[in-house]
Protein backbone atom coordinates (compact mmCIF):
# COMPACT_ATOMS: atom_id res chain seq x y z
CA UNK A 1 0.00 0.00 0.00
CA UNK A 2 2.83 2.39 0.82
CA UNK A 3 4.47 1.79 -2.54
CA UNK A 4 1.10 2.40 -4.22
CA UNK A 5 0.74 5.81 -2.59
CA UNK A 6 4.41 6.67 -3.09
CA UNK A 7 4.00 6.08 -6.82
CA UNK A 8 0.85 8.20 -7.05
CA UNK A 9 2.53 10.98 -5.12
CA UNK A 10 5.54 10.93 -7.44
CA UNK A 11 3.31 11.13 -10.52
CA UNK A 12 1.41 14.06 -9.02
CA UNK A 13 4.66 15.82 -8.16
CA UNK A 14 5.95 15.30 -11.70
CA UNK A 15 2.69 16.69 -13.13
CA UNK A 16 2.89 19.69 -10.81
CA UNK A 17 6.42 20.43 -12.06
CA UNK A 18 5.23 20.19 -15.64
CA UNK A 19 2.02 22.12 -15.04
CA UNK A 20 1.65 22.90 -18.74
CA UNK A 21 1.26 19.17 -19.49
CA UNK A 22 -1.37 18.81 -16.81
CA UNK A 23 -3.42 21.80 -17.91
CA UNK A 24 -3.42 20.79 -21.57
CA UNK A 25 -6.41 18.49 -21.06
CA UNK A 26 -8.64 21.11 -19.46
CA UNK A 27 -7.54 23.83 -21.88
CA UNK A 28 -8.35 21.52 -24.78
CA UNK A 29 -11.87 20.90 -23.43
CA UNK A 30 -12.37 24.65 -22.94
CA UNK A 31 -11.22 25.34 -26.52
CA UNK A 32 -13.61 22.77 -27.99
CA UNK A 33 -16.53 24.21 -26.06
CA UNK A 34 -15.62 27.81 -26.88
CA UNK A 35 -15.31 27.02 -30.58
CA UNK A 36 -18.56 25.10 -30.76
CA UNK A 37 -20.96 28.11 -30.85
CA UNK A 38 -18.99 29.51 -33.80
CA UNK A 39 -19.86 26.35 -35.70
CA UNK A 40 -23.53 25.94 -34.86
CA UNK A 41 -24.50 29.54 -34.21
CA UNK A 42 -25.29 31.40 -30.99
CA UNK A 43 -29.00 30.49 -30.59
CA UNK A 44 -29.50 29.61 -26.94
CA UNK A 45 -32.00 26.79 -27.46
CA UNK A 46 -29.81 24.97 -30.01
CA UNK A 47 -26.77 25.27 -27.75
CA UNK A 48 -28.59 24.13 -24.64
CA UNK A 49 -30.01 21.12 -26.52
CA UNK A 50 -26.52 19.87 -27.49
CA UNK A 51 -24.70 21.10 -24.37
CA UNK A 52 -24.62 17.78 -22.51
CA UNK A 53 -23.28 15.88 -25.50
CA UNK A 54 -20.67 18.51 -26.35
CA UNK A 55 -19.30 18.68 -22.81
CA UNK A 56 -19.02 14.88 -22.69
CA UNK A 57 -17.28 14.58 -26.06
CA UNK A 58 -14.91 17.42 -25.13
CA UNK A 59 -14.09 15.70 -21.82
CA UNK A 60 -13.49 12.35 -23.52
CA UNK A 61 -11.18 13.80 -26.19
CA UNK A 62 -9.34 15.85 -23.56
CA UNK A 63 -8.73 12.75 -21.43
CA UNK A 64 -7.50 10.85 -24.50
CA UNK A 65 -5.02 13.59 -25.33
CA UNK A 66 -2.64 12.70 -22.50
CA UNK A 67 -3.25 8.96 -22.37
CA UNK A 68 -0.42 7.82 -24.63
CA UNK A 69 2.07 9.27 -22.12
CA UNK A 70 0.61 7.25 -19.25
CA UNK A 71 3.34 4.59 -19.37
CA UNK A 72 5.49 5.89 -22.22
CA UNK A 73 7.72 8.24 -20.21
CA UNK A 74 8.45 5.55 -17.62
CA UNK A 75 9.06 3.02 -20.39
CA UNK A 76 11.50 5.26 -22.23
CA UNK A 77 13.73 6.17 -19.28
CA UNK A 78 13.86 2.68 -17.77
CA UNK A 79 11.62 3.49 -14.81
CA UNK A 80 9.00 0.97 -15.90
CA UNK A 81 11.29 -2.06 -15.49
CA UNK A 82 12.41 -0.72 -12.12
CA UNK A 83 8.77 -0.27 -11.10
CA UNK A 84 8.03 -3.82 -12.25
CA UNK A 85 10.78 -5.13 -9.95
CA UNK A 86 9.25 -3.38 -6.95
CA UNK A 87 6.76 -4.75 -4.43
CA UNK A 88 3.64 -3.96 -6.48
CA UNK A 89 2.13 -6.49 -8.89
CA UNK A 90 1.68 -5.10 -12.40
CA UNK A 91 -2.08 -4.66 -12.01
CA UNK A 92 -1.56 -2.47 -8.92
CA UNK A 93 1.05 -0.52 -10.86
CA UNK A 94 -1.49 0.10 -13.63
CA UNK A 95 -4.12 1.09 -11.10
CA UNK A 96 -1.78 3.59 -9.45
CA UNK A 97 -0.83 5.11 -12.80
CA UNK A 98 -4.50 5.35 -13.84
CA UNK A 99 -5.40 6.93 -10.48
CA UNK A 100 -2.68 9.55 -10.90
CA UNK A 101 -3.86 10.22 -14.45
CA UNK A 102 -7.41 10.71 -13.23
CA UNK A 103 -6.32 13.09 -10.46
CA UNK A 104 -4.39 15.19 -12.97
CA UNK A 105 -6.86 15.24 -15.88
CA UNK A 106 -10.22 13.85 -14.69
CA UNK A 107 -10.62 15.93 -11.56
CA UNK A 108 -9.99 19.30 -13.27
CA UNK A 109 -12.44 18.25 -16.01
CA UNK A 110 -15.14 17.58 -13.40
CA UNK A 111 -14.54 21.02 -11.91
CA UNK A 112 -14.60 22.67 -15.33
CA UNK A 113 -17.67 20.79 -16.60
CA UNK A 114 -20.39 22.98 -15.02
CA UNK A 115 -18.67 26.14 -16.25
CA UNK A 116 -18.39 24.72 -19.75
CA UNK A 117 -22.04 23.66 -19.60
CA UNK A 118 -23.12 27.17 -18.59
CA UNK A 119 -21.15 28.58 -21.50
CA UNK A 120 -23.37 26.38 -23.70
CA UNK A 121 -26.54 27.71 -22.03
CA UNK A 122 -27.33 24.50 -20.14
CA UNK A 123 -30.13 25.21 -17.62
CA UNK A 124 -28.95 25.07 -14.02
CA UNK A 125 -31.25 22.12 -13.31
CA UNK A 126 -28.88 19.77 -15.20
CA UNK A 127 -25.59 20.84 -13.62
CA UNK A 128 -25.58 18.66 -10.52
CA UNK A 129 -26.39 15.55 -12.54
CA UNK A 130 -23.70 16.48 -15.05
CA UNK A 131 -21.07 16.73 -12.31
CA UNK A 132 -22.21 13.46 -10.74
CA UNK A 133 -22.12 11.67 -14.09
CA UNK A 134 -18.68 13.10 -14.85
CA UNK A 135 -17.44 11.90 -11.47
CA UNK A 136 -18.49 8.37 -12.45
CA UNK A 137 -17.44 8.60 -16.08
CA UNK A 138 -14.00 10.23 -16.06
CA UNK A 139 -12.37 7.47 -13.96
CA UNK A 140 -13.54 5.02 -16.66
CA UNK A 141 -11.59 7.04 -19.25
CA UNK A 142 -8.39 6.77 -17.19
CA UNK A 143 -8.88 3.05 -16.41
CA UNK A 144 -9.74 2.04 -19.98
CA UNK A 145 -7.03 4.35 -21.25
CA UNK A 146 -4.43 2.49 -19.21
CA UNK A 147 -5.19 -0.64 -21.29
CA UNK A 148 -4.55 1.23 -24.52
CA UNK A 149 -1.49 3.01 -23.16
CA UNK A 150 0.04 -0.32 -22.08
CA UNK A 151 -0.73 -1.99 -25.41
CA UNK A 152 0.88 0.69 -27.57
CA UNK A 153 4.16 0.85 -25.59
CA UNK A 154 7.02 0.83 -28.04
CA UNK A 155 4.77 1.52 -31.03
CA UNK A 156 5.25 4.58 -33.20
CA UNK A 157 2.32 7.01 -33.38
CA UNK A 158 1.06 5.56 -30.12
CA UNK A 159 -1.34 8.43 -29.47
CA UNK A 160 -3.45 7.72 -32.54
CA UNK A 161 -3.42 4.00 -31.81
CA UNK A 162 -4.64 4.57 -28.26
CA UNK A 163 -7.56 6.57 -29.62
CA UNK A 164 -8.49 3.78 -32.04
CA UNK A 165 -8.23 1.14 -29.32
CA UNK A 166 -10.00 3.00 -26.55
CA UNK A 167 -12.71 5.11 -28.16
CA UNK A 168 -15.01 2.13 -28.92
CA UNK A 169 -14.76 1.01 -25.29
CA UNK A 170 -15.75 4.44 -24.00
CA UNK A 171 -18.95 4.71 -26.04
CA UNK A 172 -21.17 3.32 -23.22
CA UNK A 173 -19.80 6.00 -20.87
CA UNK A 174 -20.59 8.67 -23.43
CA UNK A 175 -24.13 7.36 -24.04
CA UNK A 176 -25.17 7.01 -20.42
CA UNK A 177 -23.28 10.11 -19.29
CA UNK A 178 -25.04 12.33 -21.81
CA UNK A 179 -28.36 10.53 -21.27
CA UNK A 180 -28.24 11.11 -17.49
CA UNK A 181 -27.81 14.86 -17.98
CA UNK A 182 -30.45 14.90 -20.71
CA UNK A 183 -32.89 13.13 -18.39
CA UNK A 184 -32.30 15.62 -15.60
CA UNK A 185 -32.91 18.50 -18.02
CA UNK A 186 -36.19 17.07 -19.31
CA UNK A 187 -37.46 16.27 -15.85
CA UNK A 188 -37.06 12.50 -16.14
CA UNK A 189 -35.35 10.08 -13.80
CA UNK A 190 -31.54 10.28 -14.12
CA UNK A 191 -30.84 7.55 -11.57
CA UNK A 192 -30.97 4.52 -13.96
CA UNK A 193 -28.36 6.11 -16.23
CA UNK A 194 -26.16 6.99 -13.28
CA UNK A 195 -26.43 3.45 -11.93
CA UNK A 196 -25.38 2.02 -15.29
CA UNK A 197 -22.43 4.43 -15.28
CA UNK A 198 -21.54 3.25 -11.79
CA UNK A 199 -21.76 -0.37 -12.90
CA UNK A 200 -19.49 0.39 -15.83
CA UNK A 201 -17.01 2.09 -13.50
CA UNK A 202 -16.93 -0.90 -11.14
CA UNK A 203 -16.44 -3.29 -14.06
CA UNK A 204 -13.57 -1.18 -15.42
CA UNK A 205 -12.07 -0.98 -11.96
CA UNK A 206 -12.05 -4.76 -11.70
CA UNK A 207 -10.97 -5.67 -15.23
CA UNK A 208 -8.95 -2.80 -16.71
CA UNK A 209 -5.89 -3.03 -14.39
CA UNK A 210 -5.52 -6.74 -15.17
CA UNK A 211 -5.77 -6.09 -18.91
CA UNK A 212 -3.25 -3.25 -18.69
CA UNK A 213 -0.91 -5.52 -16.70
CA UNK A 214 -0.98 -8.04 -19.55
CA UNK A 215 0.02 -5.25 -21.93
CA UNK A 216 2.86 -4.17 -19.64
CA UNK A 217 4.17 -7.74 -19.37
CA UNK A 218 4.34 -7.85 -23.15
CA UNK A 219 6.26 -4.57 -23.28
CA UNK A 220 8.76 -5.61 -20.59
CA UNK A 221 9.58 -9.06 -22.00
CA UNK B 1 22.24 -20.01 -2.17
CA UNK B 2 21.13 -16.49 -3.08
CA UNK B 3 21.04 -17.04 -6.83
CA UNK B 4 20.55 -20.32 -8.65
CA UNK B 5 20.25 -21.37 -12.27
CA UNK B 6 19.81 -24.92 -13.53
CA UNK B 7 19.99 -25.82 -17.20
CA UNK B 8 19.20 -22.21 -17.96
CA UNK B 9 18.72 -21.35 -21.63
CA UNK B 10 18.24 -17.70 -22.42
CA UNK B 11 17.42 -16.04 -25.69
CA UNK B 12 15.78 -13.13 -27.42
CA UNK B 13 12.97 -13.24 -29.93
CA UNK B 14 12.81 -17.05 -29.90
CA UNK B 15 16.54 -17.50 -30.66
CA UNK B 16 18.63 -19.13 -27.93
CA UNK B 17 21.73 -17.08 -27.06
CA UNK B 18 23.41 -19.19 -24.39
CA UNK B 19 23.00 -22.25 -22.27
CA UNK B 20 22.17 -24.60 -20.92
CA UNK B 21 24.15 -23.27 -18.00
CA UNK B 22 24.00 -24.03 -14.30
CA UNK B 23 25.41 -21.84 -11.59
CA UNK B 24 24.88 -20.92 -7.98
CA UNK B 25 25.97 -17.86 -6.07
CA UNK B 26 26.20 -17.90 -2.28
CA UNK B 27 26.40 -14.99 0.16
CA UNK B 28 29.59 -13.04 -0.49
CA UNK B 29 29.84 -14.38 -4.01
CA UNK B 30 30.31 -12.46 -7.23
CA UNK B 31 29.91 -13.40 -10.86
CA UNK B 32 31.53 -11.39 -13.62
CA UNK B 33 29.92 -11.89 -17.00
CA UNK B 34 31.93 -10.98 -20.08
CA UNK B 35 31.56 -11.58 -23.78
CA UNK B 36 31.11 -9.79 -27.09
CA UNK B 37 28.11 -7.60 -27.90
CA UNK B 38 25.00 -9.66 -28.38
CA UNK B 39 26.29 -12.68 -26.47
CA UNK B 40 23.43 -12.45 -23.98
CA UNK B 41 24.97 -10.71 -20.96
CA UNK B 42 22.01 -8.37 -20.47
CA UNK B 43 19.61 -11.21 -21.17
CA UNK B 44 21.23 -13.27 -18.39
CA UNK B 45 20.83 -10.40 -15.92
CA UNK B 46 17.24 -9.76 -16.95
CA UNK B 47 16.50 -13.46 -16.48
CA UNK B 48 17.82 -13.34 -12.92
CA UNK B 49 15.85 -10.14 -12.29
CA UNK B 50 12.67 -11.87 -13.45
CA UNK B 51 12.07 -9.42 -16.29
CA UNK B 52 12.44 -12.21 -18.87
CA UNK B 53 11.17 -15.78 -18.92
CA UNK B 54 13.81 -18.47 -19.61
CA UNK B 55 13.55 -20.50 -22.83
CA UNK B 56 14.51 -23.53 -20.78
CA UNK B 57 15.60 -24.54 -17.30
CA UNK B 58 14.95 -22.65 -14.09
CA UNK B 59 16.34 -19.48 -12.58
CA UNK B 60 15.83 -18.43 -8.97
CA UNK B 61 16.66 -15.37 -6.90
CA UNK B 62 16.10 -16.24 -3.25
CA UNK B 63 16.29 -12.74 -1.78
CA UNK B 64 15.40 -9.15 -2.55
CA UNK B 65 17.34 -7.77 -5.49
CA UNK B 66 18.20 -4.49 -7.17
CA UNK B 67 18.81 -4.27 -10.89
CA UNK B 68 20.76 -1.66 -12.81
CA UNK B 69 19.88 -1.76 -16.50
CA UNK B 70 21.04 0.24 -19.50
CA UNK B 71 18.60 3.04 -18.68
CA UNK B 72 19.15 5.15 -15.61
CA UNK B 73 15.48 5.59 -14.58
CA UNK B 74 16.19 9.18 -13.56
CA UNK B 75 13.40 11.79 -13.75
CA UNK B 76 14.88 15.09 -15.00
CA UNK B 77 12.18 17.18 -13.29
CA UNK B 78 13.04 15.88 -9.81
CA UNK B 79 16.14 16.68 -7.81
CA UNK B 80 18.91 14.15 -7.29
CA UNK B 81 17.77 13.45 -3.74
CA UNK B 82 14.07 13.20 -4.68
CA UNK B 83 14.92 10.66 -7.38
CA UNK B 84 16.76 8.47 -4.91
CA UNK B 85 14.20 8.87 -2.13
CA UNK B 86 11.36 7.91 -4.45
CA UNK B 87 12.96 4.58 -5.38
CA UNK B 88 14.03 3.78 -1.84
CA UNK B 89 10.50 4.44 -0.51
CA UNK B 90 8.93 2.55 -3.39
CA UNK B 91 11.05 -0.52 -2.60
CA UNK B 92 10.34 -0.05 1.10
CA UNK B 93 13.95 0.44 2.19
CA UNK B 94 15.55 3.31 4.06
CA UNK B 95 15.99 6.57 2.23
CA UNK B 96 19.64 6.88 3.08
CA UNK B 97 21.46 10.06 2.20
CA UNK B 98 24.57 7.95 2.73
CA UNK B 99 23.94 6.38 -0.70
CA UNK B 100 24.59 9.75 -2.34
CA UNK B 101 27.87 10.11 -0.46
CA UNK B 102 28.86 6.66 -1.66
CA UNK B 103 28.59 7.70 -5.32
CA UNK B 104 29.93 11.21 -4.69
CA UNK B 105 26.70 13.07 -5.49
CA UNK B 106 25.98 14.44 -2.00
CA UNK B 107 26.90 18.00 -3.02
CA UNK B 108 24.42 17.85 -5.91
CA UNK B 109 21.54 16.51 -3.79
CA UNK B 110 19.30 19.53 -4.34
CA UNK B 111 20.12 19.92 -8.05
CA UNK B 112 17.39 19.01 -10.55
CA UNK B 113 18.50 15.84 -12.31
CA UNK B 114 18.14 17.49 -15.73
CA UNK B 115 21.43 19.32 -15.08
CA UNK B 116 23.41 16.13 -14.48
CA UNK B 117 25.97 14.85 -16.95
CA UNK B 118 25.66 11.32 -18.34
CA UNK B 119 28.20 10.03 -15.85
CA UNK B 120 26.48 11.74 -12.93
CA UNK B 121 23.13 10.28 -14.01
CA UNK B 122 24.76 6.85 -14.07
CA UNK B 123 26.04 7.43 -10.55
CA UNK B 124 22.53 8.38 -9.40
CA UNK B 125 21.24 5.14 -10.92
CA UNK B 126 24.01 3.31 -9.08
CA UNK B 127 22.98 4.96 -5.82
CA UNK B 128 19.52 3.47 -6.36
CA UNK B 129 20.85 0.00 -7.20
CA UNK B 130 23.52 -0.18 -4.48
CA UNK B 131 20.90 -0.61 -1.77
CA UNK B 132 22.23 -2.37 1.34
CA UNK B 133 18.68 -3.57 2.12
CA UNK B 134 18.78 -5.92 -0.86
CA UNK B 135 21.24 -8.85 -0.73
CA UNK B 136 21.42 -9.27 -4.51
CA UNK B 137 22.76 -6.63 -6.88
CA UNK B 138 22.48 -7.21 -10.63
CA UNK B 139 24.55 -4.61 -12.46
CA UNK B 140 24.54 -4.31 -16.25
CA UNK B 141 27.54 -2.29 -17.48
CA UNK B 142 27.71 -0.28 -14.24
CA UNK B 143 30.86 1.57 -15.30
CA UNK B 144 29.34 3.17 -18.41
CA UNK B 145 30.30 6.83 -18.37
CA UNK B 146 32.03 6.64 -14.97
CA UNK B 147 35.37 8.32 -14.26
CA UNK B 148 38.23 6.49 -12.56
CA UNK B 149 37.34 7.80 -9.09
CA UNK B 150 33.77 6.58 -9.42
CA UNK B 151 34.90 3.15 -10.61
CA UNK B 152 37.09 2.95 -7.49
CA UNK B 153 34.12 3.87 -5.29
CA UNK B 154 32.00 1.24 -7.04
CA UNK B 155 34.65 -1.44 -6.40
CA UNK B 156 34.76 -0.45 -2.74
CA UNK B 157 30.96 -0.58 -2.45
CA UNK B 158 30.89 -4.03 -4.06
CA UNK B 159 33.57 -5.31 -1.69
CA UNK B 160 31.69 -3.94 1.33
CA UNK B 161 28.42 -5.45 0.14
CA UNK B 162 30.00 -8.89 -0.34
CA UNK B 163 31.68 -8.87 3.07
CA UNK B 164 28.26 -8.00 4.56
CA UNK B 165 26.78 -11.15 3.02
CA UNK B 166 25.53 -9.84 -0.31
CA UNK B 167 26.06 -11.27 -3.77
CA UNK B 168 26.41 -9.58 -7.11
CA UNK B 169 26.39 -10.32 -10.82
CA UNK B 170 28.17 -7.75 -12.95
CA UNK B 171 28.12 -7.73 -16.72
CA UNK B 172 30.88 -5.55 -18.05
CA UNK B 173 33.45 -4.91 -20.77
CA UNK B 174 35.54 -2.69 -18.55
CA UNK B 175 38.19 -3.81 -16.11
CA UNK B 176 36.42 -3.81 -12.79
CA UNK B 177 38.23 -5.35 -9.84
CA UNK B 178 36.08 -8.11 -8.35
CA UNK B 179 38.38 -10.24 -6.17
CA UNK B 180 37.67 -13.98 -6.24
CA UNK B 181 34.75 -13.54 -8.59
CA UNK B 182 33.49 -16.43 -10.66
CA UNK B 183 34.10 -15.65 -14.32
CA UNK B 184 31.54 -16.43 -16.97
CA UNK B 185 32.40 -15.77 -20.58
CA UNK B 186 29.51 -15.91 -22.98
CA UNK B 187 30.33 -16.50 -26.64
CA UNK B 188 28.43 -15.94 -29.82
CA UNK B 189 26.53 -19.01 -30.95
Amino acid sequence: MTAFLVLIRRDLALSARQAADALVAVMFAVLVVVLFPFGVGPEADILSRVSAGVVWVAALLAALLSLDRLFQADHDDGSLEQLALGPLPLWALSLAKAAAHWLVTGLPLIVAAPILALMLQMPASGLSTLVLAMALGTPCFSLLGAIGAALVLGARRGGVLVAFLILPLTIPVLIFGAAATEAALTGQEAAPHLMLLGAFLLTSLALAPAAAAAGLRQALG
Amino acid sequence: MLLEAEGLVGGRGGHPLFGPLSLALAAGGALKVTGPNGAGKSTLLRLFAGLLVPMGGVVRANAALRYLGHHDAVKPAMTVFENLVFWRRFYGSDAAAAALVEVGLDRLAATPARYLSAGQRRRLALARALDPAAPIWLLDEPTNGLDADSVGRLEAALARHRSAGGATIVATHASLALPEATMLELGLT
